[in-house]
């Protein structure tokens, strides 16, 4: 089920550059737009493909375009996230830095539907050189009549701005991208308002991912109708995944949504099986944030089905015995994996990236990150996994925004499927002052 | 106007009132605990997340729960709206779980913090805390600093309330006073110390809860209790000049601005805010300097009330009367209130 719609021209050398981009049929679907169409007949489109949020929340993005508020005479605004810093997930970067306008086509043509008159990228600040790429094609698209005034001769305006991040996981959150968009520190906001009431400078705003804003040219391409055929049920479309960890062939690849993740695993087409022909042990499915699965149930539902790359079969079973799509983040660990270490490494990132807004996520992720330490250094307790589990839950839902929940997921998960691995940490701590053991080294 | 329901106690309340207010509009056990929020500034709230409460039922048009427990203090309330607090059990556990939490890092030296007796930490540890903590390791640290000439700041006890951060940027003109870095380790800062040089600067010591800012010129001098809240005012050119004033003996030992039973600072009576001025606050220690309205009156369930100078007064005067054994008719006398009541002489 191989199927390259965004990135079916990323072979093509030079694709960055406009001409080149253009000559592949670049702009074609925007110039097609701004003469022939209208801005509800865009949002129709969308609304038809079915396309959901790339960016991890899989909320449907013409239902987001229709919450936004229009009220006369006041400015609109288009904000796209590109601050793509789920550990584990790196798609957003390979799109940007391969073909630049297909992302700068997408935000005029969203643009065009939402009515907003200007626009800005939001990109973190450790792809600075991306970000580059992005100034020189945006120059590009605005000598050429692609941006600013009467684009094309069709009357719309519209311009578009790079904006470069400080490099924080939390400004991924969209209330506190347009914190730190309007020079703020980055914290999220607390909800309502929702950004399509009051966003950027209190503005009515919409805030996509860069994958869904790319996808909106490929469904004005193909038409709303053609585009919601590919993919299974609810998951239309294509959807890339950052594939990374112990397979044979990590990289950026554009699946239709309904691979078996079997398939994504083991065939060549993709990861290419797991590396010096290892067993798998645990797939974390969507990015760092989501649960952690092992092999049985990631291969397979609860029920014995196939489990599927959408977002309805990863989901199925909830988190008993299921993840989510997320971002798109796929990282596959082999037998040999700590499962433990892993889990303590995600709980240092979450520890350092909490915002210290509010109490829970403040004070909850240090000491998740503390105690598995101690359970890492051979010190732990029966009680302290308990614990862990304990603090998990007094984490989770009570924060301002999801950074809680992306703490406590991944801590809850790995207590629920290898719970065995953290008590055998406790009980058998001389294994793991073994150094051999520790790195995994081979006898 | 919007029916809600709180712990199955119904109450109409105005378009836009937060569940927190609807709460302390019916009062008693079922008002959720505020730390960082407070009604006289604007956009505070929603940070500590003590007052989170359960929402069973979210409008009459739509039934649904919210899935989440939701922050009282910035949730708007709906007609129809079905809230749980203290007869939800989940809630309860939810609410211990934060109160964990806020104290990991908290030094607990109440034994030696100025705020001991009027903390709202420590209000909030007793009613809605666990007995013992279940943290071993190292708690953060930092250095107490100078902000300005007349505050303390001891970000050791700061709970990140972000009122102070409020009232810098809302009272005083020209904020110099916010949050740096972030988690954990974020911290109160007027940025490499600058001293918050702002006739008002001294409000941020009215707001903070707990005693991470703390007034210079009282450090040490007493604890609360042991002092007589009295309201006074005199004519200030620079704010409302009313003030309470907290007496040992003849001394007054501090100046601060009246607080009501939520420990939010009180209105004028032209609706504006009693906040008072840093001439007010610290330099006017004299009672000739004031003119004395009489005993404060604390609705307050704090450690001060067990001292209070109009409660001890009255309790005196009634214990004494009923020693007497002449109990004037009608007089309604509280039982075992003072310690003047027999039954307690000997304890």
């Amino acid at each position: 089920m191989s199927k390259k719609l965004l990135l079916k021209n990323d072979h093509i050398p030079n694709i960055h550059q406009l001409a080149v981009y253009r000559a592949h049929g670049g702009y074609a679907v925007l110039e097609n737009t701004l003469k022939n169409s209208n801005p509800d007949h865009v949002l129709e489109e969308v609304k038809k493909s079915g396309l959901r949020g790339r960016g991890g929340a899989g909320f449907p993005t013409g239902l987001k375009w229709s919450f936004l508020a229009r009220p006369e005479g006041v400015s609109r605004y288009l904000v796209c996230n590109a601050d793509e810093s789920e550990p584990g997930t790196f798609k957003d970067r390979y799109l940007m830095e391969r073909i630049p306008h297909l992302l700068i086509e997408g935000m005029i043509l969203s643009s065009f539907a939402l009515g907003a008159k200007t626009s800005y990228i939001y990109i973190r600040g450790e792809y600075f050189y991306v970000a580059r790429i992005l100034e020189a094609a945006i120059a590009e698209a605005y000598a050429a009549g692609l941006l600013g005034k009467n684009i094309l001769g069709s009357g719309f305006d519209h311009d578009c701005y790079v904006q470069v991040g400080a490099g924080a996981y939390i400004c991924g959150e969209e209330t506190a991208l347009l914190e730190s968009l309007e020079g703020k520190r980055g914290n999220p906001r607390i909800k309502p308002p929702f950004p399509a009431v009051a966003g950027l400078y209190g503005c009515p705003t919409v805030v996509n991912n860069v994958e869904t804003i790319a996808a909106v040219v490929l469904i004005l391409e193909l038409g709303g109708d053609e585009y919601a055929k590919i993919g299974i049920g609810k998951s239309t479309g294509t959807k890339l995944i950052s594939a990374s960890g112990h397979i044979n062939n990590p990289g950026v690849y554009e699946i239709e949504l309904g691979v078996p993740v079997e398939e994504f695993i083991y065939s060549e087409q993709y990861c290419g099986g797991i590396r010096g022909g290892r067993k798998l042990k645990a797939v974390v499915a969507g990015g760092s944030s989501v649960p952690i699965l092992p092999a049985e149930l990631i291969l397979k539902t609860a029920n014995g089905e196939p489990r599927l790359m959408s977002y309805e079969s990863l989901g199925d079973g909830g988190f008993a015995t299921g993840t989510m799509l997320g971002s798109g983040g796929f990282i596959v660990m082999d037998e040999d994996t700590s499962i433990v270490k892993n889990l303590y490494t995600f709980a240092r990132f979450y520890h350092h990236e909490s915002c210290g807004q509010c109490s829970p996520c403040r004070e909850g992720t240090g000491w998740m990150e503390k105690i598995l330490h101690k359970i890492l250094e051979g010190h732990g307790t029966m009680q302290d996994i308990d614990l862990l589990w304990d603090i998990q839950s007094k984490i989770e839902g009570k924060t301002i925004c999801p950074l809680g929940e992306a703490a406590a997921w991944p801590v809850a998960a790995a207590i629920r499927h290898f719970r065995s691995e953290f008590e055998s940490y406790v009980q058998n701590p001389e294994n793991i002052k073994d150094i051999k053991h520790y790195y995994r080294l081979q006898n | 106007m919007p029916l809600v329901t709180i712990d199955d106690i119904p109450v109409e309340v105005p378009e836009g009132t937060t569940i927190l207010e609807a709460a302390r509009m019916i009062g008693g056990d079922i008002v959720p605990p505020a730390m960082c929020f407070h009604s006289k500034l604007k956009t505070s709230g929603g940070y500590c997340r003590t007052c989170i409460v359960k929402v069973e039922q979210g409008s009459a048009k739509d039934p649904r729960p919210i899935p989440k427990p939701v922050a009282s203090c910035r949730t708007t309330v709906m007609d129809g709206m079905v809230v749980r607090n203290i007869t939800s059990p989940e809630n309860l556990e939810a609410r211990a779980g934060v109160v964990e939490l806020l104290l990991i890092n908290h030094p607990l030296d109440c034994p030696v913090c100025d705020q001991a007796g009027e903390c709202h930490l420590q209000d909030l540890g007793y009613e809605h805390g666990k007995e013992a903590t279940r943290y071993e390791f190292a708690r953060r640290e930092f250095e107490p600093t100078d902000i300005g000439e007349h505050i303390k700041l001891h970000m050791n006890r700061c709970i990140l309330c972000y009122r102070c951060v409020k009232v810098a940027d809302q009272i005083t003109d020209g904020r110099c006073h916010g949050v740096i870095n972030r988690g954990e380790v974020a911290e109160i800062s007027t940025y490499i110390e600058k001293a918050i040089d702002n006739d008002f600067s001294g409000n941020v010591i009215d707001v903070c809860p707990v005693g991470a800012l703390t007034d210079k010129t009282f450090r040490f001098k007493s604890r609360v209790w042991f002092t007589k809240p009295v309201d006074a005012h005199r004519n200030c050119a620079k704010c409302c000049g009313k003030v309470r004033l907290w007496y040992q003996g003849e001394e007054v030992l501090r100046v601060t601005a009246r607080k009501d039973q939520w420990g939010e600072v009180e209105d004028n009576t032209d609706g504006t805010t009693a906040w008072i001025c840093n001439e007010c606050r610290f330099d006017k220690k004299n009672t000739t300097d004031w003119t004395i309205e009489g005993p404060s009156k604390i609705d307050r369930h704090s450690v001060i009330s067990a001292n209070h100078y109009e409660t001890s007064l009255r309790n005196i005067k009634a214990d004494t009367l009923k020693m007497m054994g002449s109990v004037p008719h009608g007089v309604k006398v509280e039982l075992g209130t003072g310690a003047l009541d027999p039954n307690n002489l000997h304890k």
